[in-house]
């Protein structure tokens, strides 16, 4: 086994900011790292079971948007409802379009390359989460279980 | 051009996915085999050499062929 060791904490819980934690994960895993992912916050979206995670255009100046929308109408058009659904929607055609692997497979690849999943116990509680909502293959953890991975990891990040 | 004892096409993938799916591929090789690896994702150049560099396996070749990224890879480890 090698001594390179990645952990990650995935504190979002959107479509989009799903990606980087998986990636960089499973990418580690091929390339020879031992990876621990500590999911806390909306993080743990992550790791239920019914995956149904979306993306937001609201807030966020930095996503392309459709027909120029961004330019017709700043601020309000990406309040309108239903534009986070049709958004969602749009995001995860191209995914498919462009050959990404979708979060729950790249979850999969993660956990099959025995990469190790805690999920926060605190949010967990804090949210009313119940075990049953989450995957099996993982464990419940806190501060104090991702520390005993990241004091002697080469890398660590937070996302 | 290099001989090959495998193939794996990774062609329409995108980043992680080649990596992905050629470390699971060298899984089932024995050391010393080859095996050839398409794919039409550019960020593949890049990561392929330095997937080679960090697992220890060899990168014999990296061609462009048409718009196509062809990889020959020798299994050492």
């Amino acid at each position: 086994m090698s001594d390179k060791k990645l952990t990650i904490i995935a504190s979002k819980g959107t479509l989009d900011w799903a990606y980087p934690p998986f990636i960089l994960a499973s990418t580690a895993a091929a390339v020879g790292y031992q990876v621990t992912m500590f999911f806390t916050f909306y993080g743990l979206q992550l790791l239920r079971k019914d995956l149904d995670l979306k993306v937001s255009p609201l807030g966020n100046p930095g996503m392309p948007m459709p027909l120029n929308m961004d330019k017709w109408f700043p601020v309000l058009g990406t309040a309108m409802p239903g534009m986070e659904t049709v958004m969602t929607q749009m995001m995860k055609k191209t995914i498919k379009s462009k050959g990404v692997a979708t979060i729950a497979e790249l979850r999969s690849l993660c956990l099959e390359a025995e990469v190790k999943m805690i999920g926060c116990q605190m949010t967990i509680d804090l949210f009313e989460f119940g075990r049953d909502d989450f995957i099996d293959n993982i464990e419940i953890g806190g501060a104090t279980t991702w520390m005993e991975n990241a004091g002697d990891s080469t890398v660590n990040l937070f996302i | 051009m290099n001989q090959f004892d495998h193939e794996l096409d990774t062609r329409g993938l995108n980043c992680p996915l080649p990596i992905l799916r050629a470390k699971k591929f060298l899984g089932t090789m024995t050391t010393g085999e080859i095996v050839r690896i398409m794919a039409t994702d550019p960020g593949a150049v890049k990561d392929f050499e330095a997937f080679a560099k960090q697992t220890g396996n060899e990168l014999l070749d990296s061609i462009e062929v048409e718009g196509e990224f062809h990889f020959t890879l020798k299994k050492l480890t």
